[in-house]
């Protein structure tokens, strides 16, 4: 067993990968919950994938028959609504861990030095991941996928001069029609799961290049020699990483320790997941829309229109601007400045740990506002709510003005070299 | 601490739906494992529903094994149109010519409980009174103007609005007190219980599979507990070497 | 698994007030992989069992009732059962006494393979003698097998002038649906479930419970 094992590691190196990138990888010990997000993404990823692959051999990509044909995989197919609200169910799960993922980068400064890419990296996926929700929720045909698919083809409209021709191609078609639906469905089953797919290797090897952050912001790489041997790791860790770097006695080896910990995790996710999931799968109306139990009608528009709950927080800065053109941009350029957040921190210390009380409020009152601006996205449109989402909406921009301004002086605490016991 | 505000926000029911109708909806407590009211469901909807609307994604065959009907009793009682009892729930009514006599197609209604909720059928299906003024001399305290005659009109008999006399602002005025219906083959009661079993029926239509999901579901969360417990154990065990 | 455990005990700072409890370790590993593999298992079950015909398909596979009052004799007519060609031929009593003179050309006479159900496992393979009831699919390789008569089928198997020829690799069956011998074909055509409901009406897709 072990000569064929040889024979194999000669001409492919499994072995080698597997301890390199998990077994033999050092994780900083002092990971807390936070750290368990990602690797909740890479599952329900997984989760999509196979229950998307299956939901293909029955699902009917035409404006005629995807309403009936999803209804005929609820109805009619062998635990079909099993796997159509396992789908379901895992795209709203997957916008939960990544946000919650992200959140976790900018409290902890996983976006700073040396990490900028692994960062950009992140935010590519979560766009892509965007378009893939956006295109998988026009699937069912129902009234809230034609409609939504109207309102977000439609802002394509605002850019000048080439718009309304780029909307229609877009479309293929005059309207959202058969055409649209057909263009989506290939886009969305192959071409954005392969480069969503391709993303997250690159996030995992840049994350493996650059070492996990954690929750002090600690490097637990130090130059070679610059441990004595009474503060290397005692744990085998790949020389790979041994080989360049003096590992400090602050690691964890990924297998089995960090495993174990994100395990614990996935069952906690799970048990939420299949609660919801077998009991509550509509999620009142936040994860299936009531309206799209309606096959879609041209001719008729939901009395509210709105986005999935994880789109709301942009659709409300969009519907706070009163210029068609200007919120569009507005609302690009509220991802677009999540994506140069590591130049707008100048800081050097990641994590809020050791930073101001300035910071610590910063971020916690952007998480507030942007979850304001998701329930004034997703909710129908009041008056008050107009003047709110303009405060919120400057609010949001603030969060990243005020960092620029205030990082590269900010009063920080002393950063312990290495990680507190 | 967002993790926690957004379960929170999840919470909040019908924040969502928060605009609905003019009134507030009657709560439909309806239970799928009633077979017996299904089956009586099933039985006010192919009589009075399915002249003109469908259910073209759900089968005879399917409704029947749910509801505890037995495919040769079903075919002989419930089932007035389609030849096998494979078919689908459909009618042979012309689409577009009813798009002409309602104004719209009438809606499919296999989804229906799951578009509107079953607290609007319910409420919806026991507030049309008479309006002289509409096509079809009837209007609707939930969908006003809906473009549907009181087909349970026999049943529930000719329902009115009723008003009072009160002493508001030292003043007599008529009050609205709500609907009252006359000469129906059905008590007020009855009306009500046959109105919960058709409701009860269409939650069903709506998601045949709820029943089936639940039973699955519990112990599915029974494992992941168990897994979990193991899970945590195992993990203690290890970080034994690090703390 | 093993090997990491003992790399850990090994590796780590000896923690002399707790020591290893390597059988609890064991244990645990073992006891949280069994039950993560059983959750695998489930899991798979739904994607496993989304492959079984749906309800449309067992819709349309549903039995088939077949009116043979109009037959004449002689005649063959064909029907379709879950997408199948089924054939159905009322045999004249020559046809059917005529079935015992070859049977040393086939290769399974006696229908022992089962290829039927077990009340047509006779000489005739059928409920009643005269309707031949088959499933028109040649058992070599799926090709439809043509119904030859008028002594066509001599040109092929000397002597018998009826019988079923397949186009597509040369098999040749009897009017039993037995397979001759020195084909491609390894055994007899298949005969389906069917019953009597009363003496014109034939169900194809399901016995008769046996009473």
């Amino acid at each position: 067993m072990s000569g064929f094992l040889n024979w194999i590691e000669q001409r492919i190196p499994m072995m080698r990968v597997a301890n390199m990138h998990a077994i033999q990888y050092p994780a900083p010990r002092n990971m807390n919950f936070w750290y368990v997000f990602g690797f909740l993404a890479t599952i329900v990823l997984v989760n999509q994938i196979l229950t998307g692959i299956w939901l293909t051999m029955n699902f009917e990509p035409s404006a005629e028959r995807a309403f009936a044909s999803v209804e005929y995989i609820m109805r009619e197919i062998d635990y079909g609504w099993l796997l159509r609200y396992m789908h379901s169910t895992g795209a709203s799960a997957f916008f939960i861990v990544v946000y919650l993922h992200m959140f976790r980068g900018m409290i902890y400064g996983s976006y700073q030095k040396p990490r900028e890419l692994l960062w950009v990296f992140g935010m590519l996926i979560y766009l892509a991941l965007m378009a893939e929700a956006f295109m998988g929720y026009v699937l069912p045909w129902g009234q809230m996928s034609y409609w939504g698919a109207q309102v977000i083809v439609s802002l394509f409209g605002a850019i000048p001069v080439i718009g309304p021709d780029l909307v229609v191609w877009i479309q293929g078609d005059y309207v959202i029609s058969g055409a649209t639906l057909n263009r989506f469905f290939a886009l969305h089953v192959i071409a954005l799961p392969l480069v969503i797919v391709i993303l997250v290797f690159l996030h995992i090897i840049a994350l493996h290049e650059v070492g996990s952050n954690n929750p002090d912001g600690i490097a637990i790489k130090h130059k070679k020699g610059s441990l004595p041997e009474s503060e290397k790791t005692k744990w085998e860790i790949h020389e790979y990483y041994t080989s360049k770097y003096d590992i400090a006695d602050d690691v964890v080896p990924f297998f089995p320790h960090i495993v174990l910990k994100d395990l614990i995790a996935f069952s906690v996710f799970l048990f939420a997941f299949c609660y919801i999931m077998f009991f509550a799968p509509e999620m009142g109306g936040y994860f299936l829309e009531r309206p799209n139990f309606e096959i879609a009608n041209p001719l008729k528009t939901p009395e509210h229109i709105f986005p999935v709950w994880y789109f709301t927080p942009f659709y409300a800065i969009l519907k706070a601007v009163p210029d068609k053109l200007f919120g569009v941009i507005m609302m690009f350029a509220a991802i677009a400045a999540l994506f140069v957040l590591p130049w707008l921190d100048r800081s050097n210390v990641r994590s809020w740990r050791y930073r101001s009380g300035l910071h610590k409020w910063n971020l916690i009152i952007f998480a507030l506002v942007f979850i304001f601006l998701g329930y004034l996205g997703g909710t129908p449109q009041e008056n008050w709510k107009i003047t709110a989402s303009q405060f919120a909406t400057v609010a949001y921009f603030g969060f990243f003005v005020a960092l620029f301004l205030y990082s590269k002086h900010e009063k920080t605490k002393p950063v312990p070299t290495r990680i507190p016991k | 601490m967002r993790k926690l505000v957004v379960s929170l926000l999840f919470l909040v029911p019908g924040l969502v739906l928060a605009a609905g109708p003019g009134i507030p909806l009657d709560k439909a407590n309806y239970d799928l494992t009633d077979k017996a009211s299904l089956q009586r469901g099933a039985q006010l909807f192919m009589n009075y529903c399915l002249g003109c609307h469908q259910q073209q994604y759900q089968r005879y065959q399917r409704t029947f094994q749910d509801i505890g009907v037995p495919d040769e009793l079903g075919q002989e009682y419930l089932q007035f149109t389609g030849e096998k009892v494979t078919d689908y729930i459909t009618t042979a009514m012309p689409q577009e010519g009813a798009a002409k006599w309602f104004g719209a197609p009438p809606p499919d209604l296999t989804l229906v409980a799951r578009v509107r909720g079953a607290d609007w059928l319910y409420t919806y299906l026991r507030t049309f009174y008479v309006d002289e003024s509409k096509t079809f001399g009837v209007n609707n305290k939930v969908f006003p103007n809906v473009g549907m005659p009181h087909v349970l009109q026999p049943l529930q008999g000719t329902p009115r609005e009723t008003y009072e006399e009160r002493m508001i602002d030292g003043e007599m005025k008529q009050v609205y007190v709500g609907l009252k219906a006359e000469g129906g083959k059905l008590s007020a009661e009855e009306y009500d219980q046959a109105i919960l079993d058709l409701t009860n029926y269409l939650v069903y239509t709506g998601e045949p599979a709820r029943l089936e999901a639940e039973s699955i579901g519990r112990w599915v969360l029974v494992f992941i507990v168990v897994l979990g417990i193991f899970v945590y154990l195992t993990k203690k065990e290890y970080w034994r070497d690090v703390h | 698994m093993s090997n990491v455990s003992l790399d850990a005990s090994d590796s780590s700072k000896a923690n002399e007030d707790q020591p290893q409890n390597n059988n609890r370790r064991r244990f645990l590993t073992v006891a949280t992989s069994v039950i993560g593999g059983v959750g695998a298992v489930g899991a798979a079950v739904p994607f496993i069992a989304s492959w079984n015909p749906s309800a449309k398909a067992k819709a349309a596979g549903a039995d088939v009732e077949v009116d043979i009052s109009k037959i004449e004799p002689g005649q063959l007519i064909r029907v379709m059962w879950r997408s199948k060609p089924v054939w159905i031929v009322r045999r004249t009593p020559e046809l059917l006494a005529s079935l015992a003179n070859h049977e040393d050309q086939l290769r399974d006479p006696n229908s022992e393979v089962e290829q039927q159900p077990a009340f047509a496992q006779n000489r005739y393979r059928s409920l009643k003698e005269e309707y031949l009831i088959l499933v028109g699919i040649c058992t070599h390789l799926g090709c439809s097998p043509q119904h030859l008569t008028d002594g066509d089928f001599a040109q092929y198997a000397e002597g018998i002038p009826e019988g079923f020829f397949c186009p597509c690799h040369g098999s040749k069956f009897d009017m039993a649906g037995r397979v001759f011998q020195g084909v491609p074909a390894p055994s007899n055509l298949v005969v389906p479930p069917y019953q009597y409901l009363d003496d014109t009406t034939v169900l194809i897709g399901s016995e008769a419970e046996t009473a």
